[in-house]
């Protein structure tokens, strides 16, 4: 009951104009920096994170500050999804995922299929997760303790085992996408021995390694989009979409459709989120692929399956409210926005850790009462402008196209400053257009991109601390189930092969 | 304001007008574009909480007529950062926040061609101190009993820290080489997931700053028991320092804020100006007595014999434990 009290008390809080005002002004905010391409709610929140200097002269509160930035967050999350869907690029690296069928559904002329289920999806997510939050922080944020360097390897194992494992796709060529996104991903310096790997022909700019969205916009920015034009060459439209109030209400009643990958998304998000190192991008790819394991159709996954839109939009705005409890309870960021978070609650004169929630609940609960204020801010104001996503769509393909590849270079640019990272990006373009022709899976190699680096580290971690002895990922309480399950995963196609080929 | 609508000559031209004219009473020196804030570490780091503190007290006090904007280098320990400062196109407005990895890196790798003695010493904001931490549960409350214990379960005793040859890495050195253990390290990307993992015993100590360990801490989680400084912490006041319990040993992590080589006379004076202004704020100083931060405000030729001193330091260290030749 103290729980309920402290919240209600916090939404009223969050409730009083300044907040509300502030909250939607975040929202705002990160839609655009999340619908992007190349802004992500890091990005956003770090800009203005100065700015909030001045709201907290004139609140007299940390909280204030914190609700803004939490709504630039949060605001990103639904973003990322619009540029996914409408224009195929994904708007933030938490968007990727949603990048795989949101985009097959806009080029069949079900756009606004697409962008409702994201929207709602996103704010299931979000408040599955703030529900969570709200029940169980402290709990929660012990078991984060228990995550050790084996524990973190574990989950990733099966992440790659989700990819490895789904029925339909041609394993060998999944398997080569995977080593090669993993090769790519210990380019630069390496933490453990702190050398330099991989630094081909000594070019600088591989030292800080291959980083996420020059490979995720130049896959689906440029790849992906050369692909669709050599498809589609004969349309003018990219596709036809209608568009009204009514169409939109449509899609709202036929949302149910996608429950599967919403609770999916929402559960397995929330729990990726709470773990540190980990954060919204691969919360959101596992959740996709764990969505299309357990689906009756996973062969329709990839195709525009709604199931695979709404597991990774609830997924990373449910990881994005997970990010937050070890952050706040334990001041370990679990993505890149909540570090710059934390730095802001530091400058606020705030203590992250394990007391915040005892001897700060003035700013504790009203921020977690601006989550669910957020998050219904974020889903009307998604709602509100989805017709105007979509007249994007209705532009000729001859406007369209060089658009996007025009917002692509602009993106990475405005990501990382950087000319290198561009002509990589139009090079990695380049690249995945050749694999797309001769049939390779690319989101495998994606994902490992982003998954590589946090795995390779707790991998080589773990081993330190076991002399090698690969037992460790067995005999632990937590890490042993998880690593036993990622196995079977792996080896299940193959065992299936062999079955099948065995009665032949 | 008015100064920017001339173009670049008119405007060189009129800061050697205010150096000749009046001489010694104005600043000779103002940024004409936005002032690029190299941070030498990742986002959400201790440098890089410290680097945007810096510049929200520089906003908010409206020290600078343009803004710092902070970019992250962290690869390759700083080597990324200080090439990106070697090069720069436009030394008076390129500063940058460093670690010791301004000394270390330099050192380990001689190819990157970067002598430290050429940055300009714009201001040392302040020294970072170390503890050496243990969980509760461990039960032990002495260093003498974490020596004990250490030397019983010899390669079991497991040290986190942050990065490989780092500032936590020559620590764990020291005490292996002084006092005979076989504590192994295990190197981390960042200071608050070695917190995280000691407070839930997944290592077994660690050498935090106090910034890093200090809600753990105040939950009562961990505990420090001893301090590698030269005096007690006044906020550990109970903690002695090494040297208290026999060791010949202090380290400090320097928060220095330095200028791109090549940067001019004036504009070292104009940052060394403002970093003055941003070290006195009231923000800076309950900052620095919150996080347990020492050392003074040094500038100019006291600080580039500070980095001198430093230098030498750690090229024998470097050389000790084998990281260098």
């Amino acid at each position: 009951m103290d729980i309920l009290v402290s919240l209600a008390d916090g939404m009223l809080q969050a409730l009083q104009p300044f907040n509300l005002g502030l909250a939607f002004l975040g929202v705002v905010v990160g839609l655009f920096v999340g619908a992007m391409p190349g802004l992500g709610s890091v990005n956003g929140v770090a800009i203005l994170l100065p700015f909030t200097f001045v709201i907290q002269d004139i609140s007299g509160s940390a909280t204030s500050p914190m609700i803004f930035l939490a709504a630039i967050y949060y605001g990103a999350m639904y973003g990322g999804a619009i540029s996914s869907i409408t224009l195929g690029i994904p708007g933030a690296s938490t968007a990727v995922a949603t990048t795989f069928d949101g985009r097959p559904l806009a080029l069949a002329g079900k756009a606004d299929k697409a962008l409702v289920t994201a929207a709602i999806a996103s704010f299931i997510g979000g408040t599955v997760a703030n529900l969570l939050f709200t029940g169980f922080a402290p709990a929660l944020a012990s078991i984060a303790l228990d995550f050790g360097n084996p524990e973190v390897f574990a989950l990733m194992l099966l992440a790659f085992a989700t990819f490895v494992g789904l029925g339909g796709d041609d394993i060998p060529k999944t398997i080569f996408s995977i080593c090669f996104g993993l090769v790519l991903a210990t380019v630069g310096f390496d933490i453990i021995s702190g050398e330099p790997r991989l630094i081909f022909f000594e070019i600088t700019g591989f030292s800080h390694g291959i980083r996420f969205l020059v490979l995720a916009i130049g896959v689906y920015g440029i790849g992906e989009m050369l692909w669709t034009i050599n498809a589609a060459k004969d349309n003018t439209a990219m596709t036809e979409t209608k568009m009204s109030p009514k169409t939109i209400l449509r899609e709202i009643r036929a949302f149910p459709a996608a429950w599967k990958g919403t609770a999916i998304g929402s559960t397995l998000g929330f729990f990726v989120g709470i773990l540190p190192a980990a954060g919204a991008t691969p919360g959101s790819l596992m959740a996709y692929g764990v969505a299309k394991m357990v689906s009756r159709r996973p062969e329709r996954f990839g195709k525009g399956e709604v199931d695979g839109v709404a597991a990774p939009e609830s997924a990373n705005n449910a990881a994005s409210t997970g990010a937050m409890l070890p952050m706040m309870t334990l001041g370990i960021p679990g993505s890149p926005t909540t570090a710059v978070l934390l730095a802001g609650m530091v400058i606020w004169g705030l203590q992250p850790g394990p007391l915040l929630f005892t001897e700060q609940p003035d700013f504790v609960w009203p921020l977690i009462g601006s989550f669910y204020i957020s998050n219904v801010i974020a889903l009307v104001v998604n709602l509100a402008f989805i017709p105007v996503f979509l007249w994007m769509l209705r532009m000729p393909f001859t406007i369209l196209a060089p658009l996007i590849f025009v917002l692509s270079i602009v993106g990475t640019y405005a990501a990382y400053q950087n000319m290198f990272d561009v002509w990589l990006m139009v090079l990695f373009g380049l690249g995945a257009y050749l694999l797309r022709v001769l049939d390779y899976p690319l989101a495998p190699a994606v994902l490992a991109v982003v998954l590589g680096p946090i795995a390779e580290p707790k991998l080589r971690q773990s081993l330190l601390l076991s002399d090698g002895d690969f037992s460790i990922f067995f005999t632990r309480p937590i890490a042993g189930p998880i690593t036993v399950i990622a196995i079977i995963l792996i080896l299940l196609p193959l065992a299936k092969l062999l079955w099948s080929k065995a009665r032949r | 304001m008015f100064a920017a609508k001339f173009g670049r000559n008119a405007l060189l031209g009129l800061a050697a007008l205010a150096v000749t004219t009046a001489a010694g009473g104005a600043q000779a020196f103002e940024p004409t574009k936005p002032i690029d804030f190299v941070i030498m570490a990742g986002k959400g780091g201790g440098a890089d909480k410290m680097a945007r503190l810096m510049q929200s007290i520089v906003e908010k006090e409206g020290l600078s007529s343009r803004p710092l904007v902070p970019t992250n280098k962290p690869g390759g320990t700083g080597a990324e950062a200080l090439v990106h400062m070697n090069s720069a196109n436009d030394p008076n407005h390129t500063i940058m926040v460093t670690l010791n990895s301004f000394f270390t890196t330099p050192l380990r790798q001689p190819g990157l061609k970067v002598d430290i003695l050429k940055f300009a010493p714009v201001g040392r904001m302040a020294e970072d101190t170390f503890l050496l931490w243990v969980h509760k549960d461990t039960g032990i409350t002495t260093f003498e009993q974490f020596l004990a214990e250490a030397k019983k379960r010899g390669k079991k005793w497991v040290m986190g820290g942050t990065g490989k040859n780092s500032e936590d890495n020559i620590i764990t050195d020291h005490l292996n080489n002084a006092y005979g253990l076989k504590i192994k390290y295990i190197p981390y990307k960042g200071g608050g997931a070695v917190a995280k993992d000691l407070a839930g015993q997944q290592i077994t100590s660690s050498v935090n700053n106090p910034s890093e360990a200090l809600g753990f801490y105040e939950a009562g989680s961990v505990i420090p028991l001893v301090a590698f400084t030269d005096e007690r912490l006044p906020m550990f006041p109970d903690v002695p320092t090494l040297k208290e319990k026999g060791g010949n040993f202090s380290y400090f992590m320097q928060r220095a804020v330095v200028g791109a080589p090549g940067m001019s006379k004036d504009a070292l004076a104009y940052y060394t100006a403002l970093f003055t202004k941003v070290y006195n704020s009231k923000a800076w100083q309950t900052y620095k007595s919150k996080k347990s931060l020492m050392g003074d405000f040094l500038a100019g030729a006291p600080l580039k014999s500070y980095w001198g001193v430093q230098r030498e330091r750690h090229t024998k260290i470097l050389k000790a434990s084998g990281a260098i030749k």
